[in-house]
């Protein structure tokens, strides 16, 4: 490897917003005063937020220099495992900026507003064809919000047949947020371990299926980024049964062209479309989760529904089945916008090659770093392979280690200690918008450390070095919380 | 395809270090009788400047600039100063993930940090979340919460909360067994717990100030009211900018308060992304749901932030979290960060009594014109007007210039049918206020 990535540069100290300004300034330009001053009742006033006042030009160097302080796609590969953190496009910011869509309310009527309604009907309709389901809703905020989405309209639908179940078989490989939406929903989470494949076995599945099960939640291609080769016997035993079939599809960059989950015997899936359909995560959000599903759930899904009549979109409310409003209006239109300009971008072919092109970059990554880490499942993979440390753990370095050394070399590290069923994980996914050359740089990177680990254990124990910060402490962090300033 | 970085001769080396032939061997391990036969059937892709002209033509459908909407109800237009769109469009912040690697990630983290502060001080609660999606959802996690806390199985609501946040709580609430009660309104447009001391086994009562009339609510008597019941104290509000004005929820008794910081900083886009926003007491930060941010240090003492009370959330504690939430709405709260920095607490102070002003004004102005304002109790940004029977024609002469003219609240409250919730911001001048009263009295 040549020059590393990473290296220092000058970037500033900040303190924190309170810390700056004067009282006085103000970094809004107030409108004018056009009308007079109305007194409310004094006893309903308060003394106003204890808010610092600052100048624009102090706002700005603030969150400019804290911007400095943070990593993204737009500044290098960013391979966290199962969160798809491909590029972002430019363009999609543009359009979910005009003004006619970011400008636009959500109680104005109908009429007023076809553009976005079309948008909306014909994203709905895409996803549906990506995923070869029936319906879709746009409505869940995000993948855990689908989840829940996916789990009431289970729920509504053996209600209507008329015998509520108790229990959803959730497999060890699966989003730490499955068996957490399966609560929310009032279901018990029933665990099944996967077989020594690292996929789930039709017979495990047979084996806890009942008919007190309402369904399964799996995700597929799992978190070992391996297909469930099993998922037609699957869903035969678990519909023989009475019960649903839920896929998790945060892992959809996979597979898109290439498998249609609703051929397969998957009855209701979710879509975080910050991540296949490459809307930015914004350190956090906001993202969306639409839920596709097969006919028979549709009379069950959130209202508003998106519909066409005499030529005209309008909303319908009058769907006596349905399980009701995920949020206030109709989900998180600035996201769907994006991935809708997206999908439009890539065409069919695209799509299908954005997926072959990730999976690709994944078994790439996994041939040539399994001589340096050790590859658990050695057998071809989707878009993203799962190491461990089990090679650096007689040098006494571990994944926690070798993460944080990643950073000198200027990039963020995979995901770490998940999936849970694998012993210090690392869990990578390079999506497709990597080239050789960053993957390349990327396993030169992994090698030398591993080097390292080798000859100078404390490089990678006291790293990261380059950062704005060295290793915090999070155990002391959350033994005595300090939320606020 | 410009996102895509192969070229062939890439493609090429990569397969055969690989050891398959064609991209289609890839996908080996997935059963032939998976895999799909025919292509998706999709539109064919669109260049750069095909997809700029079909995206104008969509929001050429729509009402754009020019159109004068009165209306609020959990959306509010409010200026947006360039500065704040332009540093959230800092890359760094919007091409990252959620900060589990918080060496790289302080940007996001301090600044999170910053708002979980400026967020708390707004509501005069001491710790708040790091987002939630939206207003309706933080009340139903809030409701939930309350549950946490008291193990107790019924919450109520006022019936003057956002009939929209209602409904998604009876969304969250339907499969759990706990049950929902909704309490009667007064008919001078404020809530009515009389009720309440008849409830038993009550985990939280929520009511919401400014309420859906728009009217300002007691919160201080709400809240010994509630309490006598053994009930936690669960304010609620659409309109975070009230707060610039009001006293606030905290002072006021509230033990979790919650609801929805769109108006500070983030555009109205059709409904979403908004800002969940939940606050509570150290008492009950351990049973908050969701992302929080805390202080701590490196390994050289100085100042640093991490996600923090991590043993609350889905991926420590699967079936037993608190919440199921996983991504938030992060940059939505950036963006009120960088909001309420901007206004600072002058500015907050002066933009708050602006909103008001201007809709004391436009209801000055309609009273004088003859309209009937049902509620007299004071109001914030936002109150409700009985315009005549046979309204809908002028409304839709209205409508046909690009002005909207309130919302009909008759399909929430059948008894009020002719009845218009309006809205002012510091958006709508005297000049538009005085042409859209000459319009409805014409």
């Amino acid at each position: 490897m040549n020059d590393s990535l990473g290296t220092t540069g000058l970037i500033l100290n900040e303190p924190l917003l309170w810390e700056k300004g004067k009282a006085g300034r103000c970094g809004f330009s107030l409108p004018k005063r056009d009308v007079d001053p109305c007194p409310l009742e004094p006893e309903l006033v308060g003394h106003g937020p204890d808010f610092p006042d600052l100048s624009e030009v102090d706002v700005v160097r603030h969150y400019t220099r804290l911007s400095q302080w943070n990593f993204g796609v737009d500044t290098g590969m960013y391979p966290l495992g199962s969160c798809t953190m491909k590029y972002n496009p430019k363009t999609n910011e543009r359009q979910a900026s005009l003004p006619g869509f970011s400008g636009a309310h959500p109680l104005i009527p109908e009429s007023l507003c076809q553009g976005i309604l079309q948008m909306m009907a014909e994203l709905e309709a895409y996803l549906a064809e990506i995923t070869g389901m029936d319906a879709a809703t746009l409505q869940p905020a995000a993948g855990a919000h689908g989840e829940l989405t996916g789990m009431l309209l289970i729920h509504a639908w053996h209600r209507k047949r008329g015998g509520q179940r108790t229990r959803i078989i959730v497999p060890d490989t699966a989003h730490g947020t499955n068996p957490a939406s399966v609560t929310l929903c009032g279901y018990r989470p029933v665990p099944v371990v996967s077989n020594d494949r690292g996929i789930l076995s039709a017979e495990a599945v047979a084996a806890v299926m009942d008919e007190d099960t309402a369904g399964i939640m799996i995700t597929n291609p799992n978190t070992l980024g391996l297909f469930e080769e099993g998922i037609l016997e699957i869903a035969r035993i678990v519909h023989a049964k009475g019960g649903l079939v839920y896929c998790d599809g945060a892992n959809m960059n996979a597979v898109m062209g290439v498998v249609k989950m609703g051929k397969i015997g998957v009855d209701v899936m979710h879509l975080n479309l910050h991540k296949t359909f490459s809307t930015p995560h914004g350190g956090g959000g906001p993202g969306s989760g639409p839920v596709c599903v097969k006919k028979d759930l549709e009379p069950f899904l959130p209202v508003p529904r998106i519909v066409k009549r005499e030529g005209r979109f309008a909303l319908d409310h009058d769907r006596p089945d349905s399980i009701g409003r995920l949020q206030a209006f109709y989900g998180n239109v600035g996201v769907m916008l994006k991935a809708y300009s997206y999908i439009r971008a890539m065409g069919p072919e695209g799509l299908k090659k954005a997926s072959q092109m990730a999976v690709l970059n994944a078994n790439y990554l996994k041939e040539m770093l399994k001589t340096t880490l050790h590859l658990p499942y050695d057998r071809p993979c989707m878009h993203e392979c799962v190491f461990t440390d089990k090679f650096q753990a007689p040098h006494h370095v571990t994944t926690l280690d070798m993460a944080k050394r990643l950073m000198d070399y200027g990039f963020h590290p995979p995901t770490v200690y998940f999936p849970l069923v694998v012993a210090g994980a690392i869990m990578m996914e390079p999506t497709e918008t990597e080239s050789k050359e960053d993957l390349d740089n990327y396993i030169a990177a992994f090698e030398a450390i591993a080097e390292e680990a080798k000859t100078e254990p404390g490089l990678l124990r006291h790293a990261p070095r380059k950062c704005k910060v060295r290793r915090l402490d999070e155990t002391a962090a959350a033994r005595k919380p300090c939320l606020a300033g | 395809m410009r996102y895509l970085p192969h070229t062939d001769e890439d493609i090429e080396s990569m397969l055969q270090a690989v050891g398959v032939h064609h991209p289609d061997d890839l996908f080996s391990s997935i059963p032939r009788d998976c895999r799909l036969k025919e292509g998706l059937n999709l539109p064919e892709p669109m260049t750069e400047w095909e997809l700029n002209d079909h995206m104008d033509a969509l929001a050429g459908r729509m009402p754009g600039p020019g159109h004068r909407a009165f209306v609020g109800a959990g959306r509010y237009e409010h200026f947006i100063p360039a500065s704040v769109s332009y540093l959230l469009s800092r890359s760094e912040f919007v091409t990252s993930y959620t900060p589990y690697q918080p060496e790289m990630s302080q940007g996001t983290l301090q600044a999170i940090y910053e708002y979980q502060t400026l967020a708390a001080r707004l509501l005069g609660m001491e710790v708040a979340t790091a987002s939630h999606y939206d207003g309706a959802t933080a009340l139903a996690e809030s409701l939930l919460m309350a549950v946490r806390i008291t193990g107790r199985k019924r919450v109520a609501l006022s019936s003057l909360i956002h009939p929209l946040y209602r409904q998604t709580v009876q969304t969250y609430f339907a499969p759990t067994g706990y049950e929902v009660v909704e309490l009667p309104y007064l008919p001078n447009g404020t809530h009515d717990l009389s009720s309440l001391s008849r409830l038993d086994d009550l985990a939280g009562a929520a009511v919401q100030s400014p309420n859906f009339f728009g009217v300002i609510e007691d919160l201080q008597k709400a809240g010994e009211e509630i309490h006598k019941t053994g009930a936690l104290f669960i304010s609620c509000f659409t309109e975070a900018l009230a707060y610039g004005l009001l006293k606030s929820p905290g002072t006021l008794g509230a033990d979790i308060v919650c609801g929805e910081g769109q108006s500070l900083g983030i555009p109205l886009s059709y409904g979403g992304p908004g800002l969940g926003i939940i606050a509570t007491g150290r008492a009950h930060m351990r049973k908050l749901p969701g992302r929080l941010v805390g202080k701590t240090t490196d390994l050289e003492g100085r100042l640093g932030f991490v996600l923090t009370l991590a043993t609350r959330e889905q991926h420590i504690r699967r079936e037993k979290a608190t919440s199921n939430i996983c991504t938030n709405n992060s940059l939505c709260a950036l963006a009120a960060v960088m909001y309420m920095a901007s206004l600072g607490k002058t500015g907050m102070r002066e933009l708050a009594l602006l909103n008001h002003d201007k809709a004391e004004y436009l209801k000055m102005r309609l009273r004088e014109a003859g309209f009937d304002i049902p509620f007299e109790r004071p109001t914030f940004n936002e109150f409700v007007v009985r315009f005549a029977k046979g309204f809908e024609k002028t409304r839709k002469r209205l409508l046909d210039r690009r002005i909207v003219p309130g919302l009909a609240i008759g399909h929430f409250y059948p008894e009020l049918s002719d009845h218009y919730l309006l809205c002012v911001t510091e958006t709508k001048s005297r000049e538009a206020m005085d042409a859209f009263v000459r319009e409805v009295a014409a």
